[in-house]
């Protein structure tokens, strides 16, 4: 039985038995806090999200299900900062040190150009649409992340070191033969693979993934998740958002939404 | 580091962009080309007229000039003499100039300037508008070389050519009169002196005394009946005379010396009448009238240059469409001035005069105006002479300063010496102030309109730039997930605006300075296709267009043109960088 654990900055309490494994110990990475998301359209008041708690813990593979148009999207968006609640939080919770106890940190309400570097660095993005640039190559795409954070001579200072990790990156995608194309060029599989690349470029904390595979065929899609899986396994926390029970069921917990809000479903237990 | 990456991209991929471009690039080139062909013709006119007025120039208020040339010379150098490099004194005065042609006198209204050409050399070209000076081209090939080298001084010598010319029609006046003799053993009948002119004389249809004798001592100039009309000039069509009467209408000074005697006829009157090619002859004379008894072809003591649009027409051929000058008068003719004396009460006054040169500066306001002639003579013809202290009156200082900047300071100079009521002194410029004005003016609205013409490029490429951001919504917002800036997504677009100025810009200097220099080989290609021509040089005296390119101005207009690029895409941009991520995201 697996228990969140409440965390009352800047003490950590842990109510449980320590366990090594870290499905039974978990850390959190990111939390929302009664989080409420309302549109205004043509001066309807239009409630998506009605005060959603939830928790990313680290190294954990979150599914995130519920019907079409329970809010599932806008939840990743507003943890991954591309929007903003009207009410409640999103907080990141730092790794506990040596030096310092664990820290958790309101991200919602800083600066616009402290949210860019967070979308920039701590998250990667991927999309069901994949959202490729059109105009330039899988390489150039893949780097991007880095164009955006870097000037002009500081670009230029690295490119080596930037090429070097973007074709590293590439080639464990299994996209080393169309480093030069243009997504118009790939295929849906193949796009996926780069937006994927691109994501991990800058070494995110989490990915956040909007139904990756609603694009594609089943086999391919199966390609897709076991590539989740091995970037999981190897310590990246994953939050995916996904209609599809099958998938879900592939990760380590689900949250389904409804209503607005959040209920928390242990892995495998059905709703 | 992305910003620059796509708008490099988005220039290469974005051909309906380039359209913009392209409304850039014309508007740049215009400007470019009409800036310099209006440069060039303003530079062109203010050079040619600087160098005709010279830098300063002190001009009396009264026509009848003020005394004693020199010690005014003195006084300028004296008060601004380190400023000044020379000093010219002229006589100024407005007159008609007479010519015969066709059988008939021909007027024209001249301003007369009494010039030293020694004194006027060092103040404004004078032999380089000369006509003898020049080489006539056709072509490029050389029709007449220059008669005189441009070493020699500017003087009122004629050419030999000039000389010979003068001696052929004055043989040929001489035996049209001769035919009137009726001596049969004169030279038989004229040969003929044009094509399509009657090989014979007509008829002498008086039977009294020729009507001039060389042995009767007169001065050797050729004289006419009094009521004769008609004579043959230099280009010799004869016409017969249908108004002659018979009787003793034909007078020579003679005739009249009982008339002076008993002071009912004053000398003048019956010189002139007898002899309509001789100017009144004051009792100083000058020497060459001594000589003029001994060579009966010698030119007079009145000598000229002639303004070259006063007696010069431009002629087509039906047949080839070729346009040439035709001449009226040559050097060697003579030619009638009337003015006005200085005299108490002032009287008009008039005198022959031989032309030496033709004058032709290319400024079409000058050229069909000014005839020089020689200072002393004119000064003589006017009354403006004072024999006894040797020095006459003069109306125009004009002064050649050694830097052109100091002019202002040389004006005030003057004026303190020189005093208002009775001069008034300027630059050149001032004198001609309204005509500068007037084309500095003309240049400035032209280029606020041409202007324009980029303006409305710059709203071309604010629709252009409006639809590629409604295409790149997207794309906005996966740069926006991926952590840019709203700012850096404004300066993405507004790069691409800077981009497309920079080269629209870029190739419309090109285009302009190329069309720039071949201009006159483009205007050929027009008034071919055109059929007529577009740049007519009888109409704008200049043989091809003058053309100044100033790069200051080639500078600010490409600079122009691309603020207004880059002005254009503001919206755009702005458009661009308050899109919301997840909106842009969604938008299909």
């Amino acid at each position: 039985m697996v228990g969140l654990v409440l965390l009352d900055p800047p003490y950590f309490k842990v109510d449980l038995p320590i366990m090594t494994d870290r499905l039974t110990f978990p850390l959190p990475h990111l939390s929302t806090v009664a989080l409420e998301r309302t549109y205004l359209k043509a001066q309807v008041r239009i409630p998506v999200l009605r005060g959603v708690e939830m928790t990313v813990n680290r190294g954990e593979f979150l599914a995130i299900v519920g019907q079409s148009g329970s809010g599932k999207s806008t939840l990743l968006h507003l943890m991954g900062l591309l929007d903003q609640p009207n009410i409640g939080e999103v907080r990141l919770h730092v790794e506990p040190t040596e030096d310092h106890p664990a820290e958790s940190l309101r991200i919602d309400n800083l600066p616009p150009a402290t949210r860019d570097a967070l979308r920039n660095r701590v998250f990667g993005f991927i999309f069901q649409a994949y959202h490729l640039l059109p105009e330039l190559t899988v390489l150039e795409n893949v780097q991007s992340p880095l164009m955006i954070r870097e000037s002009v001579l500081g670009y230029w200072k690295n490119r080596r070191e930037y090429r070097d990790r973007a074709c590293e990156i590439i080639d464990r995608v299994g996209l080393s033969h169309r480093l030069k194309h243009r997504p118009s060029e790939l295929s849906g599989g193949e796009m996926q693979r780069a937006a994927i690349a691109r994501s991990l470029i800058s070494r995110p904390e989490i990915l956040l993934a909007d139904e990756p595979t609603g694009n594609l065929d089943a086999q391919t899609g199966r390609d897709i998740m076991a590539l989740l899986k091995s970037l999981n396994d190897e310590g990246l926390t994953i939050a995916m958002v996904t209609h599809d029970d099958n998938l879900a069921n592939q990760a380590d917990r689900i949250i389904r939404l409804a209503n607005g809000r959040s209920v928390d479903l242990a892995n495998g237990a059905a709703a | 580091m992305y910003k620059l990456l796509l708008s490099t991209r988005y220039l290469r991929t974005r051909f309906i962009a380039l359209a913009s471009i392209v409304s850039v690039m014309l508007g740049v080139a215009t400007m470019i080309v009409v800036n310099s062909v209006m440069s060039g013709f303003s530079s062109e006119m203010r050079t040619r007229i600087h160098a005709i007025l010279a830098d300063v120039s002190i001009e009396t208020n009264s026509l009848n000039g003020e005394p004693d040339a020199q010690a005014q010379i003195d006084l300028v150098n004296k008060v601004a003499g380190e400023y000044v490099d020379s000093v010219s004194a002229t006589v100024e005065v407005f007159g008609l100039l007479h010519f015969r042609r066709g059988g008939q006198w021909i007027p024209r209204p001249v301003t007369l300037v009494g010039i030293d050409p020694a004194a006027e050399t060092l103040v404004s070209p004078l032999t380089e508008n000369l006509d003898s000076y020049r080489t006539v081209e056709d072509g490029g090939i050389v029709t007449r070389p220059a008669l005189r080298s441009s070493d020699e001084p500017a003087g009122w010598g004629l050419t030999d050519e000039a000389l010979a010319y003068r001696k052929e029609w004055k043989a040929r006046q001489r035996r049209f009169f001769d035919g009137w003799n009726t001596n049969p053993e004169a030279e038989p009948a004229l040969e003929p002196l044009m094509d399509g002119e009657p090989a014979f004389a007509p008829e002498p249809q008086f039977e009294d005394a020729p009507p001039f004798s060389a042995a009767a001592g007169q001065p050797s100039l050729a004289t006419e009946p009094a009521n004769a009309p008609t004579a043959a000039g230099p280009d010799g069509i004869l016409q017969t005379a249908g108004t002659k009467t018979a009787g003793p209408e034909i007078v020579n000074a003679d005739d009249f010396t009982p008339l002076v005697e008993e002071g009912l006829a004053d000398e003048a009157t019956a010189r002139s009448a007898a002899n309509p090619f001789e100017g009144d002859l004051l009792p100083t004379q000058v020497i060459s009238e001594q000589e003029a008894e001994q060579d009966i072809d010698a030119p007079l003591p009145g000598r000229l240059y002639v303004g070259a649009g006063l007696i010069e027409y431009m002629r087509e051929d039906p047949r080839t469409g070729k346009v040439s000058v035709e001449r009226m008068v040559h050097p060697g003719d003579d030619v009638k001035i009337s003015t006005v004396s200085t005299g108490s009460p002032p009287e008009p006054t008039h005198f022959f005069a031989t032309v030496t040169d033709i004058y032709k500066s290319g400024m079409s306001e000058y050229d069909s105006n000014l005839v020089f002639c020689n200072l002393e003579y004119l000064q003589q013809m006017r009354g403006m002479w004072d024999p006894q202290s040797e020095s006459g009156a003069i109306t125009t200082l004009k002064i050649r300063l050694k830097d052109y900047d100091d002019a202002e300071r040389v004006v005030s100079l003057l004026q303190n010496v020189f005093p208002p009521h009775l001069y008034t002194v300027r630059t050149w410029e001032q004198k001609q102030g309204p005509l500068l004005a007037a084309v500095d003016i003309e240049a400035a609205i032209l280029n606020v309109l041409l202007f324009l013409i980029i303006a409305v490029a710059g709203f071309g490429i604010l629709a252009i730039f409006f639809m590629i951001v409604v295409e790149k919504t997207r794309d906005i917002g996966i740069l926006k997930a991926l952590g840019a800036s709203s700012r850096g997504v404004m300066s993405i677009f507004l790069s691409y605006g800077l981009a497309l100025g920079m080269v629209g810009s870029g190739v419309g200097v090109v285009l302009g300075l190329l069309f720039v220099r071949y201009i006159n080989e483009i205007e050929g290609v027009l008034a071919l296709i055109m059929g007529r021509k577009v740049f007519d040089e009888r109409i704008y005296y200049f043989p091809s267009i003058p053309t100044q390119v100033n790069a200051f101005t080639v500078a600010w207009v490409a600079v122009g043109a691309i603020l207004i690029a880059v002005l254009a895409s503001v919206l755009p941009a702005r458009r661009a960088a308050r899109l919301h991520p997840v909106q842009a995201l969604r938008y299909e």
